[in-house]
């Protein structure tokens, strides 16, 4: 079995039998408690994540359990496809079924703003953050998830998750001009966020409304929400597994989201 | 004078809850004519249309010329009370239960003579006595003699209670606590004795005007819940579903849309799924309790009453898929009744005209106030009725659609009015 370590896979597979790597799950649990994105009543709206029972070892199924379960492309912890916005619409390759599949093997930089989120719920993500990040950690690999950590998981009451007031929800995000310098500056991957959206709960009242949405969309990249345990990973060396489901012109899914972390030896 | 009925003790729990036995309930096809106007709470008899005489009981021909146009007609109910007698014995297991028990012969100034249960507050014959119409706990109709003019705390008349589901001391489940009609019925219960109302509330992160006023109600408890998710309504009915003894179910989703006007099934989907499909979610999970507690007391489980519309009986197509949403409520609050009517459990339905609401806000007046909904819930539980139809909208339009429901199709396609 001495091929096992002479090849990358193999070492990984020892690593991670040998606990070296350590494998985080970044993923909200599927359920009806968890709230989904709220939009104006009169407007389309995302369905929440709904289960029923088909049969439990029952008159229904005598020997079997199992569900049915329904929800939206944008439902629980997510991908964000290009196509899901207006401004990335006509790119090639804009779908889940059609991106390319090694994007979504891919590593992850984790930018601490838990602080700034607990003393702002409607915390915006600046460049200087970012510079902030890279003096300390190095540049951002272009090709890298960047995630915003904001610790904003950690509300596990749907209701201070959500944190509407009269004007709507405040939650962390990204400044448009954040945005940009990721994609424009960094070549990143994609943004990913602990709260419902990747862009903050007033996002809409930025410029352009959405930012994030509109700019990494518009550029060809991608977006996770509703991330969890990013306060298990390190500012960088992380490596995000993130497949979404392969629905045909889907402008997204829940997903799975696991990160490799590699121990400090 | 009725005493006004006290706050019962809490139940012993030792012992067996006590099951139900139904009053005789057999009526031929005739007599249902009077259960029928009884359910909307009227009491009407046949009237002979050839020699005007008013028959009592219901019959195929009229008992003085033996003509057979017989039509059922509104009886002002005043009579004579000619004699009354106490019942200390029956062989009748529903009765047997509740004795003593007081009937009355009354001779109605309209021509026949009948025997009638007795409110408390009719006196010995001979005296002035008022008939009405209720249903009784197997949901039939029978006769009550009531004074001319009651006093206060007349509706807590032990017999009286028998036939109605007043929400005194009761215990309440309202669906939905976040719209203004909600809020009404939650209002008017605590305002009419209700101990307990429990309010349904789900995606709690959505905060809606008037809800902080009803959550500060004593009475008031919010509890988490969603008709669109089963395992919510679930966990709710193994929650309180053994204490609850009345469900109000108004939970809706109303959209102002009919087949072209809206592009996709979303919105047709997410009305049914709490107009149509939670109203079954809920049944399935706290109809059994409530079957269960039918005979639990004087505050025993009474009530289901659900928030249909005037648009179950006809489609408005401007906002057809609505209404069809709620003419399928309709149909399942039927199978409702008819599984509640073997416990005595009474399922009443609300078929209002347009309510003043954000999703009828460019329908012209007149629109029932949400108050106006609030107050047919409480007059409807204090009555035993089994229908009603608040607001003047639905009154013309079920008069309508009584006259000629093919009329009415046409006219309601043509722009409504």
């Amino acid at each position: 079995m001495s091929s096992t370590t002479t090849t990358v896979l193999g070492a990984l597979v020892n690593a991670l039998a040998s606990s070296r790597i350590r494998v985080v799950d970044l993923t909200q649990t599927l359920t009806p408690d968890f709230p989904q994105i709220a939009l104006p009543p009169e407007m389309g709206q995302c369905w929440p994540f709904r289960i029923e029972e088909v049969s439990a070892y029952d008159e229904r199924g005598p020997g079997w359990y199992w569900n049915n379960f329904s929800c939206g492309e944008h439902t629980g912890t997510h991908f964000d496809a290009p196509i899901h916005w207006i401004s990335g619409r006509d790119l090639p390759n804009n779908s889940v079924d059609t991106i390319p599949v090694q994007h979504f093997v891919a590593p992850a930089c984790v930018i601490d703003c838990s602080a700034q989120a607990k003393a702002d719920p409607d915390y915006l993500l600046t460049v200087a953050d970012i510079e902030n990040f890279e003096a300390a950690h190095g540049r951002i690999p272009a090709g890298a998830w960047v995630l915003m950590r904001t610790d904003w998981s950690q509300r596990t009451d749907p209701e201070a998750y959500q944190n509407f007031d009269e004007t709507g929800q405040h939650t962390p995000g990204p400044s448009s001009e954040a945005v940009q310098f990721l994609v424009e500056q960094r070549s990143v991957l994609g943004f990913g966020s602990e709260a419902i959206g990747t862009d903050a709960g007033q996002g809409y009242h930025l410029r352009p409304p959405y930012p994030c949405h509109y700019f990494m969309h518009g550029a060809g990249r991608y977006g996770l929400q509703c991330l969890t345990n990013l306060d298990r990973l390190p500012p960088t060396g992380a490596v995000l597994l993130c497949p979404p489901l392969k629905i045909q012109k889907g402008s997204g899914s829940p997903l799975r989201v696991l990160a490799l972390v590699e121990e400090a030896v | 004078m009725t005493m006004p009925l006290m706050k019962p003790k809490r139940k012993n729990p030792v012992l067996r809850t006590r099951q139900m036995n139904l009053p005789p309930w057999a009526r031929g096809r005739v007599a249902l004519g009077m259960t029928a106007a009884a359910a909307e709470g009227r009491f009407e008899l046949q009237v002979c249309k050839d020699c005007s005489a008013v028959q009592y009981p219901p019959r195929e021909a009229c008992h003085r010329c033996l003509s057979v146009r017989l039509q059922w007609r509104a009886q002002s109910g005043e009579g004579t009370l000619l004699g009354t007698t106490t019942l200390h014995h029956s062989n009748d297991p529903f009765f047997r239960e509740r004795l003593p028990w007081r009937l009355g012969l009354v001779q109605l100034a309209a021509g026949p003579s009948l025997i009638v249960h007795l409110h408390g507050e009719v006196g010995d014959a001979p005296a002035p006595v008022k008939v009405g119409a209720r249903l009784d706990r197997a949901g039939q109709a029978v006769l009550i003699g009531f004074p001319p003019e009651g006093s206060e705390h007349m509706a807590d008349d032990k017999m009286l209670r028998e036939m109605t589901s007043d929400p005194k001391f009761r215990k309440v489940l309202v669906t939905d606590g976040k719209t203004a009609v909600g809020q009404a019925i939650v209002q008017a219960l605590v305002k009419a004795g209700a101990e307990i109302v429990w309010v349904g509330h789900a995606e709690p992160w959505k905060k809606l005007p008037g809800f902080d006023d009803i959550s500060k109600l004593p009475q008031v408890t919010l509890v988490p819940l969603d008709l669109t998710n089963g395992r919510s309504v679930s966990e709710l009915a193994g929650e309180i579903g053994g204490k609850v003894d009345i469900v109000i179910n108004n939970a809706e989703v109303h959209r102002a849309f009919g087949i072209a006007a809206r592009r996709g099934t979303d919105v047709a989907k997410a009305e049914m799924d709490i107009n149509y499909f939670g109203a079954l979610r809920l049944a399935q999970e706290f109809a059994p309790a409530l079957k269960g507690r039918s005979a639990d007391g004087v505050t025993h489980a009474a009530a289901w009453v659900n928030l249909l519309s005037i648009y179950a009986l006809s489609n408005y197509p401007p906002h057809g898929t609505f209404s069809a949403s709620k003419a399928a409520a309709y149909s399942l609050a039927q199978c409702l009744r008819a599984e509640m009517r073997p416990a005595g459990i009474r399922v009443i339905n609300l078929f209002p005209g347009p309510i003043d609401d954000e999703w009828n806000q460019n329908l012209p007046p007149p629109k029932v106030a949400p108050a106006g909904i609030a107050s047919a819930v409480v007059k409807a539980l204090r009555d035993g009725v089994e229908d009603v139809y608040p607001g003047d909208v639905a009154q013309e339009w079920l008069e309508r659609w009584r006259d000629n429901p093919k009329v009415l199709e046409r006219e309601l396609a043509a722009g409504g009015n």
